[in-house]
């Protein structure tokens, strides 16, 4: 798999463009910005200069800089949404395909009553309920993606646990959690990554869609999904501030994308090689 | 004395079929009884899917019986306290016909040979790969084999390593669930003079499946022959086996490939 993405353009492309958006989220406070929260009435809708690089919007506040602090708020959930998602479906499709039976029955059927909530939905409830945040579209998120990655994973197991080389672990006396541990997650772990790298853009999607509507992310604290509702009313005069962070949902979106595409392309074929 | 492992009217059932159709039960395993004595060299010959490989599944403990019992010197392994159950598990180990599936392709050699000898000696990782060089060598390959990993082997080399892991807990029961059959005729002869050998050497009993009766006419001193879901005949050689005139046998006949030279 390795070889193969090696030589891949659209990989390394949307590695390279995943990495710069990455050191921008990760270093936008060692950059030297203006504070992003920073109102100015004053300076409002200013046009590009050395001292504003993207200008600034409605309240006078640096719009590059909101930028880069909104993607530590797009990547930074996101993340925290796939290590919840991953850590917990991993849990129990394991324990579904290993032990089968009443037990996965169970599980199985709590997995096909989470399926059937739509993510803006569920998100919507969760407001109601505990009020707006970040926090609450997490959780929504999370309430309705892990059931689909916990069944990939009992998939996966089952097809693994009757493999020979585990039935040989078992002969040769590795306990049950061994196997998990040293023969069946190593085998997981390259399936969850292409996953979730393809479901990275889709969550970011959900993330900005759901600030977009007032839902999640909330003013003064920069997102993309809520830069873009704040320049509505621009739309006409100032587009540009719809424009960047449309572009910055897109751009990343997509460069998730390619990179997802790209590396089950590559692990395709390394399926291919190993059943000849 | 108890044989070494046995098997008495041990049953066995598969659910089939899906949510929508109709469930039905494939009884493959219909009242087995097997004996296996130190040192027996026994042949297991049927039809391809008349559940020999379940029967080697549920003699190694990896299936219980859903009916009858698995005995390992005379003590039924499933109400076996915990050291004698430690035991047989060091005791009876296997090699299978998938080679490509069974071992982790993301462990070296070594590794692979090292894991019962770490499970059931309590040796370190660095200590029973070490342990696995000279294993290697008895199965004809190098000690620094030991740092390489699946795919640079031929599967006949790999066949050796899954060889060597089975030795290594030093059993005293090995079955061969169709162990050769997926190798090619010259590599199938020289696997089989090694199982041969090591036989010979170790005194080893085994119980080795097949469903090539020249294969197991060549290496096994006892034949038994499964149909119908129980053995319905074990006799000392394939001649004899041959002359029962049971219908599997002929169809076993039929399907060999036409006599090749050398074996
Ligand atoms: N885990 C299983 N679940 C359902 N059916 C099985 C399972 N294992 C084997 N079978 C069925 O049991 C029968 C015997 O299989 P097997 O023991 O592999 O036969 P053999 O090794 O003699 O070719 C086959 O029809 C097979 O489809
Ligand atoms: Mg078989």
């Amino acid at each position: 798999m390795m070889r193969r993405l090696f030589y891949n353009k659209i990989f390394w492309a949307a590695a390279i463009l995943l990495g710069l958006i990455g050191a921008g989220a990760l270093f936008a406070p060692q950059m030297g910005l203006p504070d992003p929260q920073e109102v100015n009435l004053a300076a409002k809708l200013l046009p590009p200069s050395s001292e504003h690089l993207l200008g600034t919007d409605h309240l006078g506040r640096d719009v590059l800089s909101r930028l880069l602090y909104g993607s530590r708020v797009s990547l930074g959930s996101v993340f925290i949404i796939l290590l919840l998602i991953v850590t917990f479906s991993t849990l129990a499709g394991s324990v579904a395909g290993f032990f089968g039976g009443v037990i996965d029955s169970a599980i199985m059927r709590t997995c096909d009553v989470f399926l059937t909530f739509p993510t803006i939905i569920l998100a919507m409830f969760f407001i109601a309920a505990l009020g707006t945040g970040l926090t609450n579209v997490v959780i929504a998120i999370f309430f309705t993606h892990w059931a689909w990655y916990a069944r990939i994973v009992r998939g996966i197991v089952i097809s693994l646990k009757n493999r020979e080389y585990v039935l040989a672990a078992r002969v040769a006396g590795t306990s049950r959690g061994r196997i998990v541990a040293r023969h069946i997650l190593p085998a997981l772990a390259p399936q969850l990554l292409v996953l979730s790298t393809l479901d990275i853009g889709h969550m970011m999607l959900h993330v900005a869609g759901l600030s977009f509507l007032g839902l999640g992310v909330q003013p003064p604290t920069p997102e993309w999904g809520s830069m873009i509702n704040d320049a509505r009313q621009y739309i006409w005069t100032q587009p540009q501030l719809l424009i960047y962070p449309g572009l910055a949902i897109f751009v990343s979106v997509m460069a998730f994308n390619l990179l997802g595409d790209a590396m089950r392309d590559a692990s395709d074929f390394s399926f291919a090689e190993v059943e000849s | 004395m108890s044989a070494l492992l046995s098997l008495k009217n041990v049953h066995r059932r598969y659910r089939r079929g899906g949510f929508f159709t109709r469930t039905e039960m494939l009884h493959v395993l219909r009242g087995v009884d097997l004996e296996l004595e130190e040192g027996a060299s026994l042949g297991l010959v049927g039809r391809s899917g008349c559940g020999k490989s379940t029967l080697g599944r549920v003699a190694l403990g990896l299936e219980r019986p859903d009916k009858g019992s698995v005995c390992f010197r005379g003590e039924d392994i499933a109400a076996s306290d915990p050291a004698s159950y430690a035991e047989f598990r060091r005791s009876v180990q296997v090699v299978f016909q998938n080679v490509q599936n069974s071992v982790n392709p993301r462990m070296t050699a070594g590794e692979i040979v090292a894991e019962p000898m770490r499970n059931f000696f309590g040796l370190s990782k660095a200590e029973a790969v070490e342990r696995s060089r000279p294993l290697l060598e008895q199965v004809g390959l190098k000690a620094s084999d030991a740092d390489k990993r699946p795919t640079q082997f031929s599967g006949g080399e790999l066949q050796r390593v899954c060889i060597a892991r089975a030795l290594a807990p030093k059993p005293r029961v090995v079955v061969f669930d169709e162990a050769v059959s997926s190798l090619d005729m010259l590599v199938q002869a020289r696997v089989l003079s090694l199982i041969e050998h090591i036989r010979d050497e170790q005194g080893l009993a085994f119980l080795f499946i097949s469903h090539d009766l020249r294969v197991v006419a060549g290496l096994c001193r006892e034949v038994a022959l499964m149909a119908d879901g129980v053995i319905a005949a074990r006799k000392s050689s394939v001649k004899e086996l041959v002359a029962t005139g049971h219908p599997a046998i002929g169809e076993l006949l039929a399907s060999l490939p036409p006599a090749a030279p050398g074996r």
